[in-house]
């Protein structure tokens, strides 16, 4: 537990807590901020050894779109991120269906392995959560 | 009039309300998506059918910075017409009113 916490001996009875946390997305990257500040703090999220997941709703699908090149717009790519979140021990992604196929998108056209659920499945994960923190 | 959106089409109404107004005076109008509205020069979506009707009477141009970043490159609309920055400035040059719909 030091190690994930920096080295700083948590208070006891505090250390083992365990939570449920969700993040949900559900903003275009680029356009706004949201994305990066809720990938930031998902990253932050895995330093405490919590039971972490994300779920990707609305634009949020974007986010995960496969190609993305912003080299043109001089503003930092932060899709591979993503990639990198099984290394956090963050390996809950989940995608709505319903979103997905507004869009005109399927899992092959993401750039990571996602469970793609429909709303109803989103919204039992959604209640059996601690902590649900919106982007 | 160049009428520049750049909200997703899902998220906001800006596009929708844009294209009435526009479209009640298609002469000399045109339209440009950028940063987020660039998803509504893709294909396959909810919003599809809106570009196309309007493409009728109005040129669409979307920003190919904008839909590059966001891996939208393979997937635009035929008949939307794709400008770079110095396509930008063109298009605002050539007309004589701008419109950014917030």
């Amino acid at each position: 537990m030091t190690e994930a916490t920096g080295g700083i001996e948590m208070e006891e009875g505090q250390s083992g807590i365990v939570k449920k946390f969700m993040f949900v997305n559900r903003k275009a990257p680029y356009g706004t901020v949201y994305a990066l500040e809720g990938l930031e703090v998902v990253l932050i999220s895995a330093a405490f050894d919590q039971d972490v997941s994300m779920a990707f709703l609305d634009d949020g699908v974007y986010q995960l779109a496969k190609g993305q090149h912003t080299k043109a717009i001089d503003v930092k790519n932060f899709s591979p991120t993503y990639r990198a979140l099984e290394g956090y021990d963050i390996e809950k992604l989940y995608v709505e269906k319903e979103s997905l196929e507004a869009r005109g998108l399927s899992q092959e056209n993401l750039l990571v392995p996602v469970e793609v659920l429909n709303s109803k499945e989103i919204a039992a994960l959604m209640a059996d959560q601690d902590v649900v923190i919106s982007f | 009039m160049l009428n520049i959106v750049n909200k997703s089409p899902f998220e906001k109404t800006t596009l929708e309300s844009c294209l009435r107004v526009a479209q009640a005076r298609p002469n000399g109008s045109a339209l440009l998506l950028i940063e987020d509205a660039v998803y509504a020069a893709t294909k396959g979506n909810a919003v599809e059918g809106r570009i196309r009707d309007a493409m009728k009477t109005v040129p669409v141009y979307a920003l190919w910075p904008d839909l590059e970043a966001r891996g939208m490159q393979d997937r635009v609309i035929e008949g939307v017409k794709l400008v770079d920055y110095g396509g930008f400035v063109d298009l605002a040059a050539e007309h004589n009113t701008i419109q950014s719909w917030l």
